[in-house]
């Protein structure tokens, strides 16, 4: 049956075919009588990564299999959710390894995308955590991955955007706390340089992420809230509890406009007095604060909105970001949030996003001339030494991608092999020429 | 800590019930159709805490398993506190109406089979004389309408079957709720537009929780489809006739 479906930016929008996958015979039944298309789970990427005429739904796919609590590994399905997996672990002292700034995304979306957050520059991406997965490839077969065995597979498959297979589970190492609450740190930085020179000097911060004012100028540009996080000692191992807010309608257009956001982002920027601030948090609103405003996606109006996210190469890091910010700024369309980080080294994935330099993440409401913009930034960012993260992309050229990401090719070489017929595809894959 | 069978596991209301048993350390026996998955959530529901979880194999369409079935469920938990019953099925409405045959199937899931289930159950029951029976009706038995009323005479079969089911084995000491689901969001609903009505699994749960702890009779989950069907109820049959709804 058909349904409309899009990510989590509400761009694009298409019909598709959703198929329900209870098992790994679900999806073996649906290879076998010609489905085309790709996995989609919570829709949590934000243009069309996960959109295809014909989808895979796998959050029917939610079990988890196995917890060992005392080496601290979990195996489950693909389409577990983090906020589910939270509720089970954190009483029993684990966390996640990784989380991006939702805990909605599931176990095979993470590995996909291979997220990351705000302690990327000291423990990597989610992929560096996974120990092992199972992959259903074109043919039914399926595939045991793992850093050792069938390491070209699980490299391409952990930031591979489901091109390489349907995940059907995997195990995850998870991270002891003794703790459900964060130690938080908020350091006021008046400039980028002092922005930049704030992550170097909390560069041993287990987490750390700026919330930067992308409406500021002059000597105020690139000013910012760098804020860091430790596990707390002790405390509860209390989870998270469900979002008590929501946004039941989409926001009218007037919302978002260019006073609306400067004045939250100057508000924001002066949310605490004095320079520094220290307190214990709950991981819930330091991980996920949007999580607690349940479709905040609305916000945006019913044209939808992509997340524009990239990195920048460290050593032309500053000249790149100002260059960008000022950019951003002069087209008086920012957003309520922008999050700068500095991400660590790269891993070996081809796909993997992540490389050492500077990622900033900002929401631009879509319209008539946001994409003119985003061109320009893409060449931009391009100069360098910088690509678009896909998780988030909903319209970045083929040539773009091509060029920001050189090992594309030995990325479609095992694709190929595994799926000849080119039987996992999506609206993505085929506009930046991995398939089709 | 008690001792929970759980018919139709694999149903999204029935897992989001068994999930918040474990969690707090329940002996569950599950009873459904494909095996493979019945190991997968017996799995989930160990990692998430139950004390054992048994299994057993049934299509509740082969009414001549359901004694051997029970008696299974029954010997692996010793005491039954709570039986659940969630099987079923939302058939597809104009289909049925070309086809008596699919007419009658889907009956079948969703009553006949159910009834034929609660008739020796309800006898072990009232022999323990203890533990509350929970049996999943829907807001759609409420009143006949053209989009699903082969889906809702069944569950309309469901309400008035329990309904004389808890007054006979009240005096045993034994239970019966009848529990009326309004739209629940589930793989067996997933095609339909969703709105504010809509209500997830896990809310379904926690109010069938709540309402065998209270020992409610019949529970409208969430509370406010109470009132849809109330008024819709009242709107006279000559109106009613010729209306879309």
């Amino acid at each position: 049956m058909a349904t409309t479906l899009s990510g989590w930016g509400r761009y694009p929008v298409i019909e598709a075919e959703r198929r329900l996958t209870r098992s790994r015979g679900d999806v073996a039944a649906a290879l076998s009588s010609g489905f085309t298309g790709i996995a989609h789970g919570l829709g949590r990427s934000y243009g069309d990564t996960a959109l295809a005429d014909q989808v895979l739904d796998t959050t029917p796919m939610d079990r988890l299999l196995e917890l060992d609590a005392q080496g601290g590994r979990l195996r489950c399905q693909a389409g577990a959710s983090f906020d589910d997996i939270l509720g089970v672990i954190v009483p029993r002292g684990w966390f996640l390894p990784v989380t991006p700034g939702t805990k909605f995304v599931t176990v095979g979306g993470a590995i996909a995308g291979d997220v990351h957050g705000k302690n990327h520059h000291r423990e990597g991406c989610f992929g560096d955590h996974v120990d092992r997965l199972s992959l259903m490839t074109a043919d039914g077969t399926v595939v045991e991955c793992s850093p050792t065995a069938n390491a070209e597979l699980f490299d391409a498959t952990c930031g591979g955007i489901g091109l390489t297979g349907a995940i059907l589970d995997a195990t995850i190492r998870l991270k002891p706390i003794r703790s459900a609450m964060i130690d938080e740190t908020t350091h006021r930085a008046t400039s980028l340089d002092a922005t930049l020179k704030l992550f170097d000097r909390t560069s041993d911060a287990t987490y750390s992420v700026a919330w930067i004012d992308c409406l500021a100028t002059g000597d105020a540009l690139g000013r910012s809230l760098v804020m860091t996080g430790e596990h707390a000692p002790e405390g509860p191992l209390t989870p998270h509890t469900a979002p008590r807010l929501s946004v039941p309608i989409d926001a009218p257009n007037a919302l978002l406009n260019p006073l609306s956001v400067r004045v939250f982002n100057a508000l924001y920027y002066r949310r605490m007095l004095g320079d520094t601030r220290s307190r214990r948090v709950h991981y819930g609103g330091f991980f996920y604060p949007l999580d607690g405003v349940a479709g905040w996606n609305r916000l945006y109006g019913k044209g939808g909105f992509t997340q524009y996210q990239f990195v920048i190469d460290r050593d032309a890091g500053r000249d790149g970001l100002r260059t960008i910010l000022r950019r951003i700024a002069e087209s008086r369309r920012g957003s309520f949030l922008a999050v700068l980080k500095e991400f660590g080294p790269a891993s070996r994935r081809p796909l993997s996003f992540p490389k050492a330099g500077y990622t900033l993440a900002l929401d631009f409401k879509i319209d008539d001339e946001l994409f003119g913009l985003l061109d320009e930034l893409d060449a931009i960012v391009l100069d360098h030494g910088g690509r678009l993260y896909l998780a988030k992309d909903a319209r970045m050229s083929e040539q773009t991608f091509k060029c920001s990401y050189p090992r594309w090719d030995e990325f479609v070489d095992v694709c190929r092999r595994h799926d000849p017929r080119g039987v996992f595809r999506s609206r993505q894959s085929d506009r930046l020429g991995l398939t089709g | 800590m008690s001792n929970a069978l759980i018919i139709g596991a694999h149903s999204a209301i029935a897992t989001a019930v068994a999930r918040r048993l474990a969690a707090r350390g329940d002996t569950l026996c599950l009873v459904a159709r494909d095996a493979d998955r019945l190991a997968d959530l017996a799995a989930d529901l160990t990692t998430r805490g139950a004390a054992e979880v048994h299994t057993a194999e049934l299509d509740v369409l082969n009414v001549d398993r359901h004694d051997a079935a029970l008696a299974a469920a029954a010997e692996a938990l010793g005491t039954i506190d709570l039986a659940l019953i969630a099987h079923g099925t939302l058939p597809d409405q104009s289909a049925c109406e070309a086809d008596a045959e699919l007419a009658r199937r889907a009956f079948d899931i969703n009553a006949t089979s159910v009834i034929s289930l609660l008739t020796p159950l309800a006898e072990r029951m009232a022999k323990q004389g203890s533990g509350t029976i929970a049996v999943i009706g829907s807001v759609a038995g409420d009143r006949g309408r053209q989009s699903n009323y082969v889906y809702g005479s069944a569950k309309a079969a469901v309400a008035a079957f329990t309904q004389g089911l808890r007054q006979r084995l009240f005096k045993d000491g034994v239970h019966v709720v009848t529990v009326k689901p309004g739209f629940v969001d589930t793989p067996m609903t997933a095609d339909f537009p969703k709105g504010p009505l809509w209500a997830k699994p896990d809310t379904i749960a926690r109010g069938i929780l709540r309402a065998v702890d209270r020992r409610q009779n019949t529970v409208y989950l969430p509370w406010f489809w109470r009132w849809i069907m109330t008024l819709i109820c009242l709107i006279p049959e000559p109106i009613f006739k010729r209306m879309k709804l």
